[in-house]
Parts: structure tokens; sequence; C-alpha cells
């Protein structure tokens, strides 16, 4: 199908998030599966390929509006919106950025219509944060590479069709587009998830997997230094959002459930004490989404301020996502401990989103060296 | 001033704009002066993340497009390395 203009992939994006996403989001959770239907319905309508340029078929959406739109699935469904984060910010961002031509001609048709899904293979075992020291090889060979290996929670790889691997050959780290088909591919699903339980976790096992040589991303050593990191950063990005669709999404349980449920004789919205809970969410969900539009402006700009912005915008909203969901969880008291609301799966995918694309705690790091470097006096 | 002085000066102005990023951008808390020949990954003057900061900066800055066979991590680790790629990119766009 021809490529939807951003203003119509949104507006369905609405419909569709609370039509269906919603409501079925906690059949989601509890299953562990997102549907084939549900992605299908997703890619027909453009949001998976919605910021792939209409070159390749995409929507060509630009950041601020992609932060909604990451904003109105995260906010119905966690596990759904990981599938933008996975496939449209860490697979198909990075490629149309830093891939070949030849690479995206060859793929990005196929990914921004969603005929294909990627999905992003950088974790192991033992490289987690300190993603360089991944362990997975590749070896030149005659017309190409190939890669051994084994990579460890990673999103969707269960159903992809396109991996996007990270392999080294002496500390050399380099990107490969590996399609699921090739001999020596084998995924073997991962459960047990305290969140996005429906994202088709798997590990990713590579056995003498033989990649022609134009699937080399980038070039040889560009691996961590340009590929990762513009798709962390891509993918930071959807998080900061996430954060804020989780944030959201809780505030308005716990506005809901405050001004029904009544306690002592009143709405329990009536204890000053809930009020607490309820205005901090509040500022804070609000504070939350000006912190990513600023990023998302900083990037339409390509500024060089733009990795800072969704660092700080990261960091601030999945630690909000976490707090807000923590108290609509103490507003909604034993329903809020309970699957039959959805407060409990919010508070459990929130606490997500501080550990994926770049820990708090690295996100703290970094964001006290900019406070350093821009605020320390100079004399 | 001859067509070889002109190239100087404007090999001096490059430097000097990626010198001024590069030390506004190192980690804060180092002491170690900046010298154009440092690899400013391997002394630790930035992490590799900077790398992408450094690209878009350059295209930006140059108005310069880096083509895909120079984006490797060697090309973008010092201010000299730095300076010669952007020299040699603005000399082939005319």
């Amino acid at each position: 199908m021809s490529a939807r203009r951003p203003a119509e992939v949104l507006d369905w994006a609405r419909a569709f998030a609370e039509e269906e996403l919603a409501p079925s989001a906690g059949e989601f959770d509890r299953t562990g599966q997102l549907p084939g239907s549900v992605i299908r319905q997703l890619a027909d309508a453009g949001v998976l390929g919605a910021v792939v340029p209409p070159r390749w078929g995409g929507a060509g959406m630009d950041a601020l509006d992609y932060g909604e739109l990451t904003e109105v699935v995260g906010k119905a469904c966690s596990s759904t919106r990981a599938l933008l984060t996975v496939h449209t910010s860490l697979v198909c961002e990075t490629l149309v950025e830093r891939a070949s031509d030849r690479i995206k001609d060859k793929y990005l048709p196929d990914l921004a219509s969603g005929r294909r899904i990627g999905c992003f293979a950088l974790s192991e075992a033992d490289a987690g944060s300190d993603a360089a020291s991944v362990t997975t090889s590749y070896t030149r060979q005659r017309d190409g590479f190939v890669l051994n290996g084994r990579k460890k929670w990673i999103s969707f790889a269960g159903i992809a069709d396109l991996f996007l691997v990270f392999a080294t050959d002496n500390g050399v780290l380099s990107a490969f587009l590996v399609d699921r088909d090739t001999p020596g591919v084998r995924t073997a699903p991962m459960t047990g998830f305290l969140g996005n339980r429906a994202t088709h976790i798997a590990e990713v096992v590579l056995t003498d997997v033989a990649v022609p040589e134009e699937n080399l991303v980038g070039r040889i050593g560009a691996g961590f230094g340009f590929i990762a990191n513009t798709a962390l950063f891509h993918g930071r990005y959807s998080i900061a959002w996430a954060g804020v669709a989780i944030a959201q999404a809780a505030l308005e349980e716990m506005c809901t459930y405050a001004t029904r449920r009544e306690q002592f004789g009143v709405q329990i919205g009536a204890h000053q004490l809930v009020q607490k809970m309820v205005a901090d969410a509040v500022t804070n969900v609000d504070a939350a989404r000006e912190l990513c539009r600023q990023a998302g402006r900083a990037r339409a700009e390509r500024s060089v301020e733009a990795v800072m912005r969704t660092n700080i915008a990261k960091y601030f909203s999945s630690t909000i996502a976490q707090q807000v969901t923590s108290d609509a969880v103490q507003v909604l008291g034993g329903n809020g401990c309970w699957d039959q609301y959805p407060a409990e799966r919010l508070f459990r995918e929130a606490k997500i989103l501080e550990i994926i694309e770049g820990t708090s705690q690295l996100q703290q790091v970094m964001i006290a060296d900019h406070g350093y470097k821009t605020f320390a006096r100079k004399s | 001033m001859n067509s070889e002085a002109v190239e100087q000066d404007g090999a001096a102005g490059i430097a000097a704009d990626i010198r001024g990023f590069v030390r506004a951008n190192m980690t804060a808390l180092t002491t170690a002066e900046l010298r154009d020949e440092d690899n400013i990954f391997e002394k630790g003057f930035v992490t590799s993340i900077f790398a992408m900061q450094l690209l878009v900066f350059i295209e930006s800055t140059f108005d310069v497009t880096v083509p895909d066979d120079h984006i490797t991590l060697r090309n973008f680790s010092s201010v000299e390395l730095m300076t010669g790629m952007v020299a040699k990119l603005k000399a082939a766009t005319g």
C-alpha cells in the first residue's frame, strides 16, 4: 500500500489504541503474546514505518509526532509500544541514518510496510550496560563474514524476520543485518519477565552464520561508536515517551479511582494525602512530557544537544513513571495489587524503563558530567 | 594570500572549531590538556558515545556530508584526523 501521511497514522493510532489495544493489553500480558493480527493492523496503518522517509514507503513522521505516537500506543499497551521501540526506533531509524543505500533499498521497504519485523540483537549474558564487551564474534570469509555467538533478552526475536546483530573481531565491533532464514540462526523463547511480557523475548543463537558483505551496516569497527549509539539514541527517545505514556495511564487510573471509591464516608480523593499523590503525578507527567518535547525539538533541528536532552528526558520520565505507577497502586489499594485492574501491570512495566536503553545510573553519570561542564563556575 | 596560505588558514579554522567542540564536551573532571594528535577515546577525554555527536557537529558546522566509508572511530579519534577529513571533504565539494 502507499505510504500514509503522518496525521493519518496518528489519527488511526489514537482510535486503535483506545478501542483495540487498551482493552486487550491485560490479556496480551497474561498470555505473553502480541497477536499477529495486531502487528498486521499496525503495519497496514503505517505505524511501524512511521519515521521511515516516504522514499522507502514510510510516513516520514517528525520526532515530535513520533513521540506523540509512542505515547498514544504506549499508554494503551506497553508491549505494543515496545514493538515501535525495537522495530521502528532501534532498527528502522538506525538503518535510515547509518546504512548504505544498498541496504536501505533492500530492507527498508519491507520494514516500513511491516512485511518484515526487525529486532536489535546487542545484549548478551555478560554484555548489558557494558555493551561494547560483547563476545559474539565475526570473522571475514571470502565474500562476507561468519558470525558465532549467543544474544540474550532480545525483544521480538521470537517473531522477527531480521536481526541487527553486533559482533566483535578481537575488540573491533561491527554491525550486521542477519535474515532469520540464514542457516545457523536459532531463537529460544525466554519467559518469566517482570514486564514487556508480550514482546516475544528470546535468545538468539548464531552458529557459523554466513552473512554477505553487503549486510555489514556501516564500516568495520563502526559497530558501537556509530551504529549501536545511533540506535540507542533513538531507542532512548522512544523509552522517554514510553515513561510519559505509562505515567499518564497510571494518572488516569488513579484519578478515576480516587473520585469513585469511598472510605470514611467520602471519596478517597478528598483525603489530602491522596491529593498529594495526585498533584505530584499531574505535575511530573506534565514535566516529563515537556522534557520529551524539548528532546524532540532538538532532534528535529539535528542539534548536538539532542543526545543530552534525550538522556535527561529518558531519565526523568522513567523515574517518574515508577513513582506515579507506585502511587497509583497505593491509591487503588487492594485493587491496585490485583490483575483485574491495570495499575499492577503499569507498575511492573514502569520498572523496566529504568533499566532498558541505558539504566538510570548510566544516565545519572552522563547528566552529572553535563552538569559540571555547564554549571561549574570557571574562574 | 596565495592558495596554499588560504588552505592552511582554512585548516586552522577547522581545527579550532573542532578543538573547541571537543574541549567543551570532554569529561568534566579531567585535568589533562588536549593536544590535536591525542586519541580522544583512548585518552578517556570522551566516551565513544560522543562519536555520534562529533559526526553531527562536523556535518552541521562545516556543511559537509561524511560518506559512509569515512564513518569509522579512527577518523573521529583526534582533532588532527578530523581536521584532515573535513578539509578533504570540503576540497572535494569545491
